[in-house]
């Protein structure tokens, strides 16, 4: 009950940030630029969903009239040997520029901020290090993850050799799971205690992310696991420990297979350069797998929730009519999401665990 | 396109963080988590172990129990047997004893019953003979009353000793 207080008062504290800067500035912001808000007022559909599922400055909770009310977050950018830090409030929500930085709505860095160069084209500041929606919510999980694990070892520790309570009895079959179906299964009962807290860490990072950003609303809604940034730096470190840990026999396997026709190896070395492939399109598998699968499922179920609008702004009564059938599916593909959720924390777990093994397996076949 | 443009900021940002998570997790959770659930696992096995092993001790016991109990049983037969023996032996020794002294008695009884009927014959013999003295005594005194007959006999008994 502490901790449920605990967070409801920091929610409180940031969305309260956000109202508080935000509603004269926005209001006035509506007035003056009338003409322009008819124009957002259209709705475009593939703009709203890439708006949700790509990462952001601020972080969007509510529309209230036009009032945006945001959590900004700080802006922390290295370009042309200067160090800028400040709000993305300064933006208004991608309106305005700020040091003559602006959030673009075009092109491949769409959603970024860029500048002008020399020559009026747009290109990113040297180094962004902004801290955004997605980092929020990285560290959020984090935060959560820690809570929850940390308070389980210490019911372990305070109740020795004695059967699982509580959220302890919930996760600990989980953690059996990974332990022995996916980490023993793969990597073989002798070297899998060493990639265990891995394979752990990552199943319950990717899970938590994938159930939050399934929630739509604060502190859900951020689509980590959707990002291939995120995706991306979970393959990197399997490659990592995969790379490190490869013993001879894995690096003998990928310059001379064994069980394929000497010429396919001499004079032109075919499979020696299939298997490096191999080697680096196994984590790009990796990342692409998580990050499509998420990303696909949010923009299904923004897809379904669009449908209402674009009936709407035919009619209202269109609009409502297709909102029963619009949510019935959303409620569906929630359902699914949370399945796919499940299955892709498994799968991300497994295959690391599967090449975990590969490295590591000795000479025996 | 900008769904597959990946944020410097970011990745690096992800770095970092997911790199305190595993350490955080690996230390102050997986460690001791995975420690109790061996922990556990162990001891729930030892137990299992215990069991398996004190039933087979049980059965063991079990087993001596009845190899004991079956060596008394052929301890008391045996030392019944023996009892049924020496019985044997001692009654027969007693028959063999009193037989011998049964005899021993009747030849002693026997004995003094020769010895005494001898000794009874003597007497007779003896009182016979004493009686036939006075018999005879009285009738030569009878005989001899008168001087005639006495030297009318003395004379006949000089002629039967002149005669032989």
């Amino acid at each position: 009950m502490k901790r449920a207080g605990l967070l409801m008062l920091i929610l409180f504290i940031i969305s309260y940030n956000g109202l508080s800067q935000h509603p004269n500035e926005a209001n006035d912001h509506a007035q003056e630029n009338w003409q322009e808000e008819i124009v957002v007022q259209d709705f475009k559909a593939g703009d709203m969903i890439i708006e949700h599922i790509t990462d952001s400055y601020e972080w969007h909770i509510i529309n209230i009239g036009h009032t945006h009310v945001s959590v900004p977050l700080p802006v922390l950018l290295y370009d042309q040997g200067k160090f800028h830090a400040f709000m993305s409030s300064k933006f208004h929500h991608g309106h305005d520029s700020h040091l003559g930085y602006y959030i673009t709505h075009e092109g491949f860095n769409s959603g970024k901020i860029v500048r002008k160069d020399a020559e009026g084209n747009e290109v990113r500041p040297d180094l962004d290090f902004s801290f955004t929606k997605n980092v929020l919510a990285i560290f959020l999980s984090i935060f959560f993850l820690s809570l929850i694990f940390i308070s389980i070892a210490k019911s372990y520790k305070r109740r020795p050799g004695q059967a699982p309570k509580g959220l302890q009895s919930l996760l600990e079959p989980i953690i059996i799971f990974v332990r022995d179906d996916i980490a023993k299964a793969s990597i073989g009962e002798k070297r899998y205690e060493k990639y265990l807290p891995f394979l752990l860490t990552i199943f319950f990072f990717i899970l938590i992310n994938n159930l939050m950003g399934i929630v739509p609303f604060f502190p859900g809604g951020a689509n980590v696991t959707g990002n291939i940034g995120v995706t991306g730096v979970m393959a990197l470190f399997t490659f990592v420990i995969v790379t490190f840990s490869g013993n001879k026999n894995y690096w003998l396997h990928i310059v001379n297979a064994p069980g394929v026709p000497w010429w396919l190896k001499i004079p032109i070395p075919l499979m020696p350069v299939v298997e490096l492939m191999g080697v680096f399109t196994k984590p790009f598998v990796l990342m692409v797998r998580l990050f499509a699968n998420i990303s696909a499922g949010h923009i299904i179920i923004l897809g379904f929730i669009s449908l209402i609008f674009i009936f709407g702004e035919i009619s209202t009564g269109l609009g409502l009519g297709v909102s029963v059938v619009s949510v019935a599916f959303t409620i569906f593909m929630d359902l699914l999401e949370i399945l796919v959720a499940f299955i892709q924390a498994y799968v991300f777990t497994l295959l690391s665990a599967l090449y975990f093994g590969m490295a590591t397996e000795e000479a025996h076949h | 396109m900008s769904l597959i443009n990946p944020g410097f900021g970011l990745v690096i940002w992800m770095t970092l963080a997911f790199g305190i998570l595993l350490f955080i997790l690996a230390k102050f959770a997986w460690k001791p988590i995975l420690a109790s659930l061996k922990e556990r696992e162990d001891s729930i096995d030892n137990a299992l172990q215990a069991a398996e092993k004190a039933r087979l001790a049980m059965e063991d016991l079990k087993l001596g129990n009845e190899k004991l109990l079956q060596e008394a049983k052929e301890e008391r037969d045996m030392i019944l047997k023996e009892a049924r023996r020496l019985k044997e032996n001692i009654m027969n020794e007693a028959r063999e004893k009193a037989g011998v002294e049964t005899k021993n008695m009747i030849q002693g009884a026997r004995e003094q019953i020769i010895s005494e009927k001898n000794a009874a014959i003597a007497e007779i013999k003896n009182t016979i003979a004493s009686y036939s003295i006075d018999i005879a005594e009285k009738v030569l005194r009878e005989e001899l009353k008168d001087k005639g007959k006495q030297m009318a006999y003395a004379e006949k008994l000089l002629k039967e000793s002149r005669l032989n």
